[in-house]
Formats: C-alpha cells, structure tokens, sequence
C-alpha cells in the first residue's frame, strides 16, 4: 500500500463517517428553546441528582405535589390542594384527579410513597435523602435500622396522601419543590433499572418528556400531551445543552445559537452591561459566599478576637465593585437579606466607619499577640475556580497591613473538599446555596457536628436556640428565635462572610415567561418566544 | 505477517495488565475520594454510598473485583454520569474524536509535508523562514488561546460558522474544531518532514540518484520523499492516540461530546471507574496505533520485513 | 523488541544504580578489574579533543545560522528582562493598587502595562511569570535529562534482557495517558510548583530514554569504545565518560525541544487551573486569564502570549540551528 493509498483510505473513512449537513436546531412553525445549562448532568433521576443543572431539566420533566411559578412562589401541583394539622406534625394532600404520566397512566398517592421510601432506601444510596429527614422515620429507614414501611407517609387512597412528620417543619411544603421529592415511575424503574432514565424508557409526568439524551452533546424534551395543563405550555420542544465553559456559553449566545445562558464569564459583566443590557439580567440568588474560620481545638482561630479582627478588616464593597463588578450585596450575617420571613442580626460593627474598624482590628490583633512585627501567619484554602480565585488575592492584600500574612492554596474541587470534611485547613472558602427558602437552611450549617459545619463550631447556646426554632410552630415565633440564634453566632464571629450573590442570567430578549427570582428556577413550562 | 501481528497484540496483554493495575493503585493514592463533594453527606448516606460502589471493601478486594469484571469486558458505571455505563460513555465519545481528530491528522498532513518538503528544497532561502516562521507560530500559540479566538472571530463576530456545539457532526460545526485542533500538528509534521527530508537529501543514494543525471524533480519525488517520510509515520500512531483523546480544550471551547474531557475530569472528579475505563481504552489506542504504524512502515520500506 | 547481542558484560562492583540484570555471559576480561593507572590519560587521548573539535565546530556552523543566532539573543534577552526586570519595576509581585483595577496601559500611573483584575501591575507579573515558566521549564528539563540520560545509556550498553526488560518498562509507561499522570502528580504534590516539575519531568524522560539508548547501541561498537573496554575501564566509566558525552549531540536537539514542550503543557495545566498558586503567576496562567479578558482588555492577552511566543519561537529555531549544526549528516 502506498501513502497516497493509504491516505485516500483514511479520507473516504472520515467522510463516510461524517452525516450530511444535520437540520437547523429550530423547526418550522415550532417553539424550540434552547438552554446552555452550566454542566452535564450526573443523572436524570430526581432522587439521585444533586446539581443546580440537574434541577433545571429535573423540573421540566417532573412535577411534585407542588412547583413553582416563573417568579419561583410555590403553587399546587400534582397536589391540588393540602391540610396542615394543628400541631403542625401532619399534612394532607389531595392530589388532582387529571395528573397522568407520560404513558397515560394516573399519577397516584402511591407514586409518591414509592418515591420517598426510594430516595430514603440505603440500597439507593442517594445523596439528598437528608431533605426528606424531616419525615417520620425516614432517618432511621436511611440508615437501615427500620424496614421501609416505618415511614411515615401512606397512600389513603389513590389521590390522597397523608405524611407524618417528626417535628413541625415550617419549610416543608417550601421543600416540596426540590426534585429529590419529586415521583418517579415503579414500572418503569422495574422494568429498566438503572437503565430508565434513558431516552425511551423515561416515564414523567412534568409539562416535558425526554426525547433525546446525547451525553456531553444535548438533553431534548418535548411537550408532554398527557401534562395536565399541556394546553397552557407554549414550547413544543426544549433543548438543555450541558456548556460548562461559561466564555463558551456566551459566544454562543451572541451567535444565536443558545437563547438562555445561566452564567456571564467573570470580567466580561461591564461588557454584558454596555452590549447586551436587553438580555442581561442580575438579580439576587439566595446563596451566601463566606469562608469558615476552622475553629476545631488547636486552631489558631479558636481565637474570637482574631476571627472578629479578620472580619473588621474586610473592605467587602471593595471586594463586589473591584474585584467581582457585580455589587453583591455585601454580607454581615450569614442567612441572605433575601430570604423570606426572616429578619436577621448583622455584625455589631455595621456602623462604624472602615478607619474605626481597622483601629479596632489592630487593637485586637494586638491583645492576641500579633501585628506587623510578629505577623500572624494563615492559610487560606480555595477550590480550583477561575470565578473566585481573586477573590482570596484580595483578601490576602487587605489583612496584610495589620500583619497578617496568609498564604493561599487552592486545590481541586475532591482535595478541597476532602480537606474540608477532615478539618484540615485554617480559612476556606464555603460557599451556601439555598435547597429551599428557609433561614434554618443556612443556620443548620453551623449546629454541633452536623456534615456541612465545615467550621466545626461549636456553641450550646446557639443548639438549643436552633432545636428550640425546629419545634417551634408559630413562623414568627421560629422566625425570632433562629435570629436570636444568628445573633450569637455573629457575635462569635464564627464566619466570615462576603456577600449574598448575585446571579447572572443571558435570556434572549424575545423569550417571555422567564422571570429572575431568588430560587433560581426557571421552569420552561411558562415561557414562550413572542416572535420565531 | 498475521502472525506478527498476533504475536504483537499477545504481547500487548501483559504491558495492559501492569498499566491496569498501576493505574488502579495510583488513582486510590490521590487525596479525596468521589464523594467530596460541595454537599457534605450524612455519615449515614456516605456509608451507604460506598457500600453501593464496594468501596468499603479492603483495596485488594476491591482491585480483584475491578479485573474480574473487566474480564467479562464490564468497566462499571461511571460514579460521576450515573445513568451512563463507562462504556457506553466511551463509546458515545470515541466516534466523535474519532472523527475530530482523524480529520484534524488528515489536514495537518495534508498542509504540513507540503509545506515541510518545499522548506527542505529550499533549505535557508526566504521560503524555508517563512514556511517554518509560520509552522512555529502554530507551535508557540497555545490552542486554548486559538481556540476562543477562532470562536470568536468566526462564529461571532463574522457569524461565518458556528461558535460551538456538535449538532451530530455537521459539516460546519467540524470546521472549526479541526482547524483549530489541526494547526499545532501541521506546525509538527511540517518541521519534522522538513528535517527528515534534509537528511535524506543528503544522503549516499540520493547523491549516485543525482550523478546518474535524474533530474531534480525525479529525484525528490521517486526517491526522497518515500523515505523521508518513515520518522512522520512512526510519529503518526502516538500522535492519533494523543490528538483523539487529548483533545479537551478543544472540546471544552466547542462543546464537543469527545473522550477527551474524561482524562482530565475523571482523574479531577475521582471518577475511579471512568478514569481506569479511559486508562484501558487509551492503553488498547496505543498499542493498535503502534502496531498499524509498524506495518505501514514495512509497507513503506522494503528493507523492513515481518514474515516471522 | 530488539535481540541486540550483547558483546560485553558488565560487572556492577562499584554501585552504580544499575538494575540487577539476568545472568551476564561471564567474558573474558570481566571480573575484577585491575587498578587501572593508565586510563584517564586514554580517556583524555580518546574522546576529548574528538569532542572539542566537534563542539567548535558545531559552534562555527551555529554561529552562521542567522535565524539561530538572533533567536539565542532574544533569548537571553528575555531571561535577563525577567530576572533583573521586576528589581527595577517599582511594583511588587503581589502588590494591589487600589486606585487601578484592570486598567489599560499608561505611563501616567507607572502601570507601563496596565494592571490585572486585582489591581497589580502587568508588566511586573509577565516579569516574575516569565521567572516560573522558565525555570519550571528548566527544572522538568533537567530531571527528564537526567533519568533520560542515564537509563538509556544503562539500557543500550547492558542489553540483553536488562535492555529487554528496562524497555518494556518504557513501553509500559508510554500506555499510561500522559494526562491522567500529570493530573494526578498536581493532586499529589498541589502545594510545590518545583516539585510538580520535579515530578513531570520524571514521566517527560521516555523519549529521551529512547534516543540515548538508540545512540548508546551504535556507539558501542565503535573502536574506542572497545579499545576503552580492552584497557580494562570499568562500565560505570565508559557509560559516564564515553557514552554519555558523545551522544550529547541528539541530547542537546532534544533538550531544546523538551523546555518549549514543558512551558506549554504548563500552560495548558494553567488553564485547566491546575497552575501556580497565587500569587505567583506564570506566562500560561496570565495567559488563561487573558482569554477571558480577550475583547474588552486585550492587552492581557496580549503581553503575556508575546513573551510565551517569542520564547517558544527562539527555543524551537535554536533546536533546529543545533540540529543542522550538530548532525554530521546534514553538513
């Protein structure tokens, strides 16, 4: 064989391979949305998924006993209507008589007590079965102490679902709306295994239905007839495609060939602002960005004086105006501004000016020993994030006139994260984003020995405010007594925070139905394009 | 010939074996596990995940059954795309960079012997600089710098063809991708053709080729180019394998579903199962490249034979 | 595999970290060898003044090499900018200026190049960057040189079935993918850049393995190196004297091509975001960062890909004058 021979083989391999020029991604006539969707999801089964880019297909395919609107409040679904009793321990759903799935079969009560006796199943394995502990029984049914049955949630007929709970969780039918509550098809998981999550074999009862999943490539779902508002759904095809590079996602936003994008790349937000105002939106997420002050025995940071010195000496407005440029709510407290029916504590020093507060930072400093001639010297521990590495720069600069040298240290996302969980690390960077719109979302986080207190706080004063608020049933009785529990978390100065985030969006501006909110979703169920 | 060829792939197991098997410890030794992740889990679950995936067996328990599945040609599921068996990922993947980095070896040696044979006939003149001034460019310019440009330029700005995705392997969607893969491996084959064809340009049987009065034509491309040829093709088979499946900036920028991104996230994201699927299915790539450019080289030089 | 025979045997007495091979045909000289007086003087006589007349002439031809010579000057231009620039800039490293946040080049503030999203000036950071890349660069280098070097050398001159053997090692590790192997060595040793170097150019070594042990074969059969063996000079001597320095020739090519691969890939780890950590920068994480900035600040794309290109243009045209100028054959 010559080259010449061997290189026309090659040649007519390569283009037998390659199809004829493929179809324009929007059909005639047709309403085809197409979503740059942060990342490839690990999995499409409601109670395994994990990540905000599953959440968002996960909501278009399923339905839970409720959903959210376009501006994220919760509103009936597959429930029509619910009960709460007195003490607040029981609930009662009606489900709506016209909810079918995908295959035309009716979605019962017993979907639902299949799906929360799967998620809380150890076989399973899931990691979110945590959300649904609030259930009775349901932790001790995780850990395989209780056969499944124990918990409390039955079918008392097929469109009527009684639950139990283990203590009055005032967030719970807020909680409903996360997918990991969401109901997932017996049959079809019988028949398939792990396989029905597959193009075909996926049954769901949401306003879409999978069509088409190429991994890495796109996730199609198309209208789903048998959806019990089908008539009010005005996109007859939805196109998530997994863009994990968000200077990616926005050339090919600009190219028109995606028509939302979840993200703008860091330093191009002035340009988003001046180029593309109409498809640029920026509005507050219920997130925190702070970083734990690891205060296990034997940190230097058990020391208070030195957490609050580090807290005082953070110019935050600095860090969203500089370094961020997109004037995040700059953050004093640990649960968002944004949250509702919370009205939470801020540091002490709110008011004073920034030269009072380094005056005092260097005093305290001082009384613990330290300043710029015997400089305290901290490491500072950041995930491998393009997004957020100035940030640590930054704060590297702003503590170093009061003789603190830190060194940073950033790590893949598993060695960070490994380093967190084993306390092996002085000041990391944690940032919350909220499952559900709560204030005990965030406060939990900083219980005695619960799995996210990367700090390792501890304080009996602030876990007997916090069990105190869980069985609390009045809302704004719980309200005040989680504040009074932040309050003394602040004045231990336990974290420090930055700022409450703020998410940025790119939404073609012929897309309507899309609207910013807290919760961050964005169900496609509402949205329609005015003109195609 | 066939039996040399089976007699290579024979050979081929116990070299697969030791990677595997290195692979597998070095990959437990790296910090971190597939579970650290942003949501720390309940000691509760975290038991019951590790008891799904084996992993609280003792590591030599855990590496006989990681080879005995893989015997039955089972790679697992992958611990990070769930709904996605290893091989079914590598699978979907493979044609994909397959396609992207065949064309992108095609194009290259299409440009880059051209352009590397005329710079050695015109060894030092302004067509040599120019030529490999060029070629060099494509190697002193990253292609995670090329990439976004070419992006950019073209998709965006121009709106020529699209900025990125991989719409079933469409023809306008390949262009940019392949080009932009493409231009580090002309710059390569263009300077190593250019070398080789030097060397054999000077040598005993081009210069009795000359005195016998061929002309300069004759001599270049009956006789110099055949030969001078053979270093390109020996780098040909690391370079496919290397071109295929590390191709992940490329596949970052245009949002291309190749394997390329599983060297890399695999490893970064612990995804034990995905990381020694990608370990074997590379070591398979090397060994059949290896092999094919050992035969084709025979075919180019007689001198080279494997009867045995 | 090659079945190379193996005319000599060689007796590992003084140490040397050879592997232990299979069973070594005993030969007729080998075993304990005879203080040897005369030998440094024929090692001298041999080798040396062959070597040196090489090397000054390879000069000679290098130094007609127009495109080589300006190259090495630009070099060397640009390790002295970045070792002595950043003493004369009046910016530090890590040093913010709160007044100037990703601000464009000027000569109104001392920002000669404008400053980066954190404030700090560019040109500093390109400077010190400069300062990472080319010494990492140098660091894997040297440590591929060395192991390369030297188990090739081992490899080619035993042969036999430790040459059989240490190859197959060599195959062994080209089946490992390159990147799965340098992922997991930044994982390993995240928290030292030099030692990630170290480690890198501890996998980098197998083609450099492969030319010496190459070289090594053709060579051994050559007189002097017999006549070397007839004196009764020890292996470990002849692999260290006689080997090693007259292969330096492809060696030398293959270093100079090895710096521009090790700057890349270090780049290429920086956008991974696998790079240095702040704040310290490199050519390839300035460069990352610069993509993002490509439309609305060029010049951080910019300053820093101009030096990354031109050193690996001046790198990549003195490989190719050494080549010209080193290889007998081209002459």
């Amino acid at each position: 064989m010559t080259i010449r021979q061997f290189i026309a083989g090659v040649g007519c391999a390569l283009i037998a391979l390659t199809p004829p020029l493929a179809a324009a991604a929007i059909e005639d006539g047709k309403q085809v949305l197409r979503r740059a969707n942060g990342a490839e999801p690990s999995t499409l089964d409601p109670q395994l998924a994990t990540g905000s880019w599953e959440s968002s297909i996960l909501i278009d395919l399923f339905e839970g006993l409720v959903a959210r609107d376009a501006a994220g409040n919760i509103v009936p679904g597959v429930a029509a209507s619910w009960e709460r009793s007195d003490d607040g321990l029981h609930y009662t759903f009606h489900l709506r008589e016209d909810a079918k799935w995908s295959d035309g079969e009716p979605v019962t009560a017993g979907d639902f007590v299949y799906a929360w006796r799967r998620i809380l199943s150890p076989a399973l394995a899931a990691p979110y079965a945590y959300m649904l502990f609030p259930i009775q029984g349901a932790e001790a049914v995780n850990r395989g102490d209780q056969p499944v049955d124990t918990l409390g949630v039955t079918a008392s007929d097929p469109h009527t679902l009684e639950v139990t709970l283990e203590r009055p969780t005032g967030y719970f039918i807020d909680m409903l709306g996360h997918p990991s509550t969401f109901p997932v098809p017996e049959r079809a998981i019988d028949t398939y295994g792990s396989d029905w999550t597959k193009p075909g074999n996926l049954i769901s009862n949401g306003a879409f239905t999978l069509s088409e999943w190429v991994s890495h490539d796109h996730i199609a779902a198309t209208r789903n007839p048998e959806f019990h508002d089908a008539e009010n759904v005005a996109l007859d095809e939805v196109r998530f495609l997994p863009i994990d590079d968000a200077r990616a996602a926005l050339n090919r936003f600009r190219a028109g060939e995606v028509d939302m994008a979840d993200s703008v790349p860091q330093g191009r937000i002035e340009w988003a602002r001046e180029n593309l105002s109409e498809a640029l939106h920026e509005a507050p997420i219920l997130a925190t960005f702070y970083f734990a002050f690891n205060q296990r025995d034997g940190s230097v940071l058990n020391d208070r004086r030195i957490r609050e010195a580090l807290n005082l000496a953070l110019r935050r407005q600095v860090i969203t105006r500089q370094i961020t440029r997109l004037d995040q709510p700059s953050a004093f407290s640990l649960v968002p501004t944004a949250i509702s029916d919370y009205d939470g504590p801020r540091f002490a020093f709110v008011d004073d000016t920034m030269d009072e507060r380094l005056a005092r930072a260097r005093a305290l400093l001082e009384a613990a020993g330290y300043g710029p001639q015997n400089p305290l010297h901290l490491t500072l521990d950041t995930i491998t994030n393009p997004d957020t590495k100035r940030i640590p720069v930054a704060l590297a600069a702003m503590w170093k006139p009061l003789g603190v040298e830190v060194t940073l240290q950033n790590s893949d996302a598993a060695v960070y994260y490994a380093k967190l969980r084993q306390g092996d690390f002085q000041i990391g960077m944690a940032p919350w984003i909220a499952d559900y719109d709560d204030a005990s979302n965030f406060l939990d986080l900083f219980h005695t020995g619960v799995p996210n207190n990367h700090s390792g706080y501890s304080n009996s004063e602030y876990d007997s405010l916090m069990d105190e608020a869980a069985n609390t049933l009045d809302a704004s009785g719980r309200s005040a007594t989680m504040a009074r529990a932040e309050r003394v978390l602040l004045d231990d100065y336990a974290l420090l925070p930055l700022y409450f985030y703020i998410k940025l969006a790119l939404v073609s501006p012929t897309l309507e139905g899309w609207e910013a909110n807290p919760m961050d979703d964005h169900p496609s169920r509402w949205m329609h394009f005015t003109e195609h | 010939m066939l039996i040399y060829t089976l007699k290579r792939l024979l050979q081929a197991v116990p070299t697969l074996l030791i990677v595997i098997t290195i692979s597998f410890f070095l990959m437990r030794v790296a910090p971190g596990g597939p579970f650290d992740g942003e949501r720390q889990l309940p000691p509760e679950i975290e038991a019951n995940l590790m008891a799904a995936y084996h992993l609280d067996e003792p590591l030599p328990m855990q590496y006989l059954r990681y080879m005995g599945n893989l015997l039955q040609g089972d790679f697992g599921p992958s611990f990070k795309y769930k709904d996605f068996s290893v091989t079914e990922l590598i699978m979907q993947g493979f044609p994909v960079s397959l396609e992207i980095g065949g064309l992108a070896i095609l194009l290259a040696l299409i440009i880059g012997l051209p352009l590397g044979i005329a710079a050695a006939i015109k060894r030092n003149s302004t067509v040599d600089y120019l030529v490999m001034g060029t070629a060099l460019t494509g190697i002193a310019v990253p292609n995670f710098v090329l990439a976004p440009i070419f992006a950019l330029v073209f998709g965006v700005l121009l709106g020529w063809l699209p900025a990125g995705g991989w719409n079933g392997g469409a023809l306008p969607n390949l262009v940019l991708p392949v080009v932009a893969l493409s231009i580090q491996q002309i710059a390569y084959i263009a300077r190593m053709m250019r070398a080789s064809m030097i060397e054999v340009l000077g040598s005993h049987f081009i210069r009795t080729a000359r005195a016998k009065g061929l002309n300069e034509g004759e001599v270049i491309f009956r006789h110099a180019i055949r030969p001078a040829l053979l270093p390109v093709m020996s780098y040909l088979g690391p370079a496919i394998a290397g071109i295929i499946t590390g191709s992940v900036v490329i596949e970052q920028i245009f949002g291309i579903p190749g394997i390329g991104r599983y060297f890399v996230q695999g490893a970064l994201n612990r995804d034990y199962t995905l990381v020694m699927g990608t370990v074997v299915f590379y070591g398979v790539l090397i060994v059949l490249m290896n092999l094919i450019v050992d035969l084709l080289y025979s075919a180019l030089d007689p001198q080279i034979r494997y009867d045995d | 595999m090659t079945s190379e025979s193996k005319p000599y045997s060689g007796d590992n007495a003084d140490g040397a970290p050879l592997p232990a091979g299979g069973p070594n045909p005993p030969h007729s000289h080998s075993g304990p060898n005879p203080p040897h007086s005369p030998e440094p003087e024929t090692t001298a006589a041999s080798a040396a003044p062959a070597g040196e007349s090489l090397a000054r002439d390879a000069w000679r031809r290098l130094s007609q090499n127009r495109a080589a010579m300006a190259s090495l000057a630009l070099l060397i231009a640009i390790v002295v900018v970045c070792v002595i620039g950043p003493w004369l800039l009046p910016w530090g490293l890590a040093e913010v200026d709160w007044n100037a946040f990703g601000t464009g080049p000027t000569l109104d503030n001392a920002h000669f190049l404008g400053t980066d999203a954190n404030g700090r000036d560019l040109l500093t950071r390109v400077l010190y960057g400069g300062r990472i890349s080319l010494s990492v660069a140098l660091v894997a280098s040297l440590v591929s040189l060395v192991i390369g070097v030297l188990y090739g050398a081992i490899s080619g001159y035993l042969g036999g079935r430790v040459d059989n053997l240490m190859m197959r090692f060599v195959d062994i590790m080209y089946s490992l993918p390159f990147m799965f192997l340098v992922i997991l060595l930044m994982v390993v040793f995240g928290r030292n850049i030099f030692l990630i170097y170290a480690a890198i150019g501890a996998v980098e070594w197998l083609d450099m393995a492969r030319i010496v042990r190459g070289q090594t074969l053709a060579l051994k059969r050559r007189e002097f190196i017999e006549a070397a063996h007839a004196l009764g000079v020890r292996d470990t001597k002849i692999v260290t004297r006689h080997l090693i320095p007259n292969a330096i020739g492809p060696v030398i090519i293959y270093v100079t091509l090895t710096v521009p691969k090790v700057i890349l890939l270090e780049s290429f780890l920086s956008f991974l975001g696998l790079g240095v950590q702040e704040p310290l920068t490199s050519w390839g994480v300035l460069i990352s960062e610069g993509v993002d900035m490509m439309e609305s600040a060029p010049w951080m794309l910019l300053v820093p890909s101009f030096f990354l290109a031109a050193t690996l243009f001046c790198l990549n045209f003195l490989g190719d004058g050494l080549r010209d100028a080193l290889d007998p054959r081209t002459r």
